[in-house]
């Protein structure tokens, strides 16, 4: 098959991106000012006239208005830009159909330099590396960053548990968070009422998660998409509402003077420290508590990428995807769509009350504003950004989103702003994440049938 | 007695607010089959809105019906501008991907316009001055006060008046025919995009004016009020069977209803349970709402 | 045909006055069909006479609100298919492929097939977890035989690329493979040849006789297209607002003044 490479038939994808955008840059311009003027009149009452509650009047804060133009402008023409660019790709995708499918590569949308990545061959011993580097962390970081870490695995952990109901199965949850305060509070009364430890805790705590994950899973998985979101983001709700207005659970005081973990009893700062201070090995105010839980964390999250990896390429994985990708078709296969749906649902809950329960020992006090939709909304932004059903996505999506608000202090209170666009943004410019999903590839030997 | 005459009444002006907001909501999924997460701020947008614009205005002398109308025209212009803006950027893009992708990006709008109203003005709570003048036959003592009459009666009018422009007008035939066969309804000429975007605007309008309401009515407004009045609204449309207008406005009510009386006999605090158990409820045991119809999917 | 003679039973699949009603719409009205086992049998009739609906009752996914529907598994053995879930159906022998084609886009090839093996494997959630030999054997042998399957029916170089990524024939083609990987003892075909050019179509004929004979399968049809009808059906069902109007050998069908009629309209 050949494409004919007469003067007429020039296809856009031969002549540079650049040089079109360029020719159309008047045209551009007259959009960007019609859309300032746009946003311009749009924003004005909300953005210059500021309702001042002292003194019950209008503060006029016309400086603001250039500062809307300028980024109006300048977003508009970004804008076109991308959504320029967005449909040159897609007609690229479409030329290729034309002259040949790719390579021996099952190669996703987009991202080619990211599937380079992804198919280096030494993956096992950077990772090797990357762990080994890991482990000495807590041995020259301050305390606030073994802090920060901890937070961030605990993301990981977090995301990588969404994504087996989102990325994987396709099932919408804004809920997650309740699974996770489920986890947290078990720990947080167990440990509080009971005593029980941390290990005892920890296989409890991810257990209620999961009967919870079924109990609210039987109901409501034969709804469609956009019902189980809203029913999901619901049932988040009523738990946090329980959460404040219960009793038993000390409502919005919340419970405090949780135990962090112990190891065979020993009270590792008053043992193990003075050693390693001593030694300079360790910076004097570390917590050895902390530093346990993040080696907790460390083997929580290596076991839950070892176990998530495994799950998704299996038969239980394959029929998630199924399901994801038409339910109809998967039905049709011989698969039962509701237990599909409910493992995944289930076995998502168990990782959220496994974090919660590490979460509740690493901060010890928990109170429901722990819990809101927010942190829902925010486990859920790093499914999404990272790449829904990719296991490396949603790791980079977790560090940058636990990481980058650390070091961008001066955003702070941008910060959901920010996440609800980058939602938006990703959605429409790049719905398969920072790392997009590649698909298992088989490699077939003509006397055996290897998978690499 | 006494005490359910004022339930009841509470209720009815509670379930007529989430009406307004409810149309928005069950109109939109009508059309393009997408919750649209965003409604609720549009709904908050237009509160804060009439408040800066009856603040601005008063401050010139305007009081009465004339302020009382114009500020409800401001806050209305203003909200359907929003609600096109929002469709134009976070939902049109999408109309031709997955099903995950604009219910995502909708709730990415939720939180940017929440977030967005935050940050330019303030997020502290707003004193909303009562702007609807006093009625004539409305004394003190009467059954209902004036904010509650005004808000029963603007619901009412507002059904009527949409119930006719969906039965009798041009734009309102082509919005049936769109949510009935969106292909069919371009093959015949319909401008799709132009009666989405009608859609989208006729739906904030109405919560722009709910928005002005509930200020009236709780005197205080703050930027989070859209996300709760927006997750009942949309339980009251699917209560009453998304798609449906006159499901809407009933399960508003009765949403309305079951809060005012559950809070007043059973515990105020669980109030906002009452809406999430009820949508959980209906979703389990007949999904189509009180007036929808079994749709069977085509395979 | 139903009790007795089930030693003598030809047939393989039997429905009696299968009817639904969509509130007030009677889309099916006592619709009476037998197949016999290994026939190719095709289903034609004008749009919205009720055949990818009386598939959709087939295959589990609508209930009818009247009539039986037997099917024979092997002569011996009678299975009602009402009321059964449409996974249920597929793990009992019917498998189907769809008007509007349903791959999973996003899942290559050689996944698409692994999928359609999924009730024919047994690991589960510890399976999975724990990887242990008999999982991987499994997993190693299914994927073998997926290969295989793509091999003999001329898939195998694109095992590796993404489902959407396919041109529309191939597209076309691993639907019906896959729905092979069910192992099916019927397959029903909703409008294989939509969108197919004339040689396509051809080849779509002899790619049917040769699944047919090959694994030992019963084929019924929708299908507009009638070169290919008439070229490859054993019997033909006519239906005309979700009523049978007519059935028999293609040659008499064509003749048919009934099926005429509801083709082209009053004379």
């Amino acid at each position: 098959m050949s494409i004919n490479h007469s003067k007429e038939t020039h296809y856009p994808a031969k002549e540079s991106f650049l040089s079109s955008f360029f020719r159309s840059l008047t045209e551009e311009i007259k959009a960007a000012l019609v859309a300032t003027l746009w946003f311009c009149f749009l924003t004005l009452p909300l953005v210059c006239f500021r309702i001042n509650a002292n003194t019950q009047k209008i503060d006029y804060l016309w400086e603001r208005l250039p500062k809307v133009a300028i980024i109006a402008f300048v977003a508009t023409l970004i804008w076109r830009f991308l959504r320029k660019r967005l449909s040159f790709s897609h007609v690229k995708d479409t030329l290729d159909e034309v002259s040949g499918p790719p390579p021996d590569e099952a190669r996703g949308p987009g991202g080619s330099w990211v599937t380079y990545l992804m198919a280096a061959k030494h993956k096992k011993l950077y990772a090797i590396l990357a762990l080994a580097f890991l482990v000495t962390i807590p041995f020259w970081v301050s305390p606030y960053v073994v802090m920060i870490l901890i937070t961030a695995l605990i993301y990981i952990c977090l995301g990588l548990g969404l994504n087996i109901v989102v990325g994987v199965s396709g099932l919408l949850n804004l809920g997650y968070v309740a699974f996770y305060a489920i986890g947290a509070y078990t720990y947080a009364l167990l440990n509080h009422s009971f005593g029980l430890s941390f290990w005892i805790c920890l296989p409890l705590g991810a257990l209620t998660a999961t009967t919870l994950g079924l109990l609210l899973g039987l109901p409501i998985l034969r709804l469609s998409g956009d019902y189980l979101a809203i029913v999901t983001l619901g049932f988040g709700e009523i738990i946090r509402l329980v959460l404040t207005n219960a009793n038993f659970t000390n409502g919005p005081s919340g419970i405090g003077g949780i135990a962090p973990p112990g190891l065979f009893g020993i009270n590792l700062n008053a043992t193990v420290k003075p050693f390693l201070v001593n030694l300079h090995l360790m910076h004097k105010d570390m917590d050895l508590n902390k530093v346990l839980i993040f080696f907790i964390m460390l083997l929580m999250v290596i076991l839950t990428i070892i176990c998530v990896f495994r799950l998704e390429n299996s038969r239980l994985g394959r029929a998630w995807l199924a399901l994801r990708e038409d339910e109809v078709a998967c039905q049709a296969m011989g698969i039962n769509r509701t237990k599909a749906k409910l493992t995944a649902f289930a076995i998502g809950s168990t990782w959220a009350g496994l974090a919660g329960v590490v979460f509740a020992s690493q901060i010890t006090f928990i109170n429901p504003s722990n819990f809101t939709f927010m942190q829902s909304v925010m486990i859920l932004s790093i499914v999404v950004l990272g790449g829904m059903g990719s296991i490396p996505g949603v790791i980079v999506g977790a560090i940058v989103l636990t990481l980058l608000p650390e070091y961008l202090r001066g955003f702070a209170n941008y910060r959901m702003l920010l996440f609800g666009l980058l939602m938006v943004l990703m959605m429409v410019f790049r719905p398969g994440g920072l790392i997009q999903s590649t698909r298992q590839v088989y490699i077939h030997k003509p006397l055996e049938n290897k998978e690499p | 007695m006494e005490f359910f005459r004022d339930l009841f009444f509470s209720g009815l002006t509670k379930g007529s607010i989430y009406a307004l907001i409810a149309l928005g909501y069950t109109m939109v999924y009508g059309i393009i089959a997408l919750i649209n997460f965003a409604h609720g701020e549009i709904y908050m947008i237009g509160a804060f809105t009439a408040l800066i614009a009856s603040m601005i205005l008063s401050s010139f002398g305007l009081a009465g019906w004339g302020l009382l109308v114009l500020v409800a025209l401001i806050a209305a212009l203003y909200s359907a501008m929003y609600g096109f803006t929002v469709e134009k950027i976070a939902y049109k893009p999408l109309r031709e991907s997955s099903r995950l992708a604009p219910l995502i990006s909708a709730i990415g709008m939720s939180i940017f316009l929440q977030n967005y109203v935050q940050l330019v003005q303030s997020s502290n709570f707003q004193v909303f001055n009562n702007i609807i003048p006093d009625i004539s036959f409305i004394k003190a003592g009467s059954i209902v006060n004036k904010t509650q009459f005004m808000i029963v009666l603007t619901t009412a009018l507002s059904m009527v008046a949409l119930t006719i422009f969906i039965k009798k007008t041009k734009i309102g035939m082509a919005m049936r025919a769109v949510s009935q066969d969106q292909v069919m309804a371009r093959l015949t000429g319909v401008k799709i995009d132009r009666i989405i975007s009608s859609t989208f605007i006729i739906g904030s309008v109405l919560a722009a004016i709910g928005g002005l309401l509930i200020g009236c009515s709780m005197r205080q407004i703050d930027f989070y009020i859209g996300f709760l009045a927006g997750m009942k609204a949309f339980t009251a449309a699917v209560l009453g069977g998304i798609g449906s207008i006159p499901g809407a406005v009933i399960g508003a009510l009765i949403l309305g209803f079951a809060e005012s009386f559950a809070a007043g006999y059973i515990s105020s605090e669980y109030e906002d349970v009452v809406a999430f158990v009820l949508l959980i409820v209906i979703l389990t045991f007949r999904p189509t709402g009180i007036m929808g119809q079994a749709t069977t999917q085509k395979v | 045909m139903m009790t007795g003679q089930l030693e003598d039973n030809k047939l393989v699949l039997a429905t009696l006055g299968v009817s639904i009603i969509f509130g007030g719409l009677t889309a099916l009205d006592n619709v009476n069909f037998e197949m016999e086992r290994d026939s190719i049998t095709t289903l034609i009739g004008p749009n919205g006479a009720g055949k990818t609906t009386f598939f959709n009752c087939l295959t589990g996914i609508y209930k009818p609100t009247s009539g039986t529907i037997n099917y024979y598994p092997t002569p011996e053995k009678l299975t009602s298919l009402i009321g059964l879930a449409p996974d249920r159906i597929t793990t009992i022998g019917l498998a189907r492929t769809f008007q509007n084609i349903r791959l999973f886009n996003n899942l290559t090839v050689l996944e698409n097939i692994l999928i359609a093996c999924h009730s024919r494997m047994k690991a589960g959630l510890l399976g999975a977890l724990f990887r242990d030999s008999k999982t991987r054997a499994e997993e190693k042998a299914m994927a073998d035989y997926s290969y295989s399957l793509l091999e003999q029916y001329g898939l195998a170089k694109s095992a590796n690329h993404l489902a959407k990524n396919l041109p529309y024939g191939d597209q076309r083609r691993l639907e019906i493979v896959r729905a092979l990987a069910t192992r099916p003892v019927i397959l029903l075909l909703d409008e294989p040849a939509a969108g197919l050019n004339n040689q396509e179509t051809k080849d779509l004929d002899a790619f049917i006789r040769l699944i047919r004979d090959k694994e030992k399968l019963s084929v019924l049809l929708i299908e507009h297209d009638m070169s290919l009808v008439m070229s490859v059906s054993e019997k033909v069902y006519v239906m005309e607002y979700g009523r049978v109007i007519a059935s028999g050998p293609p040659e008499e069908i064509q003749k048919d003044p009934k099926v005429i009629k509801a083709y082209l309209g009053e004379e």
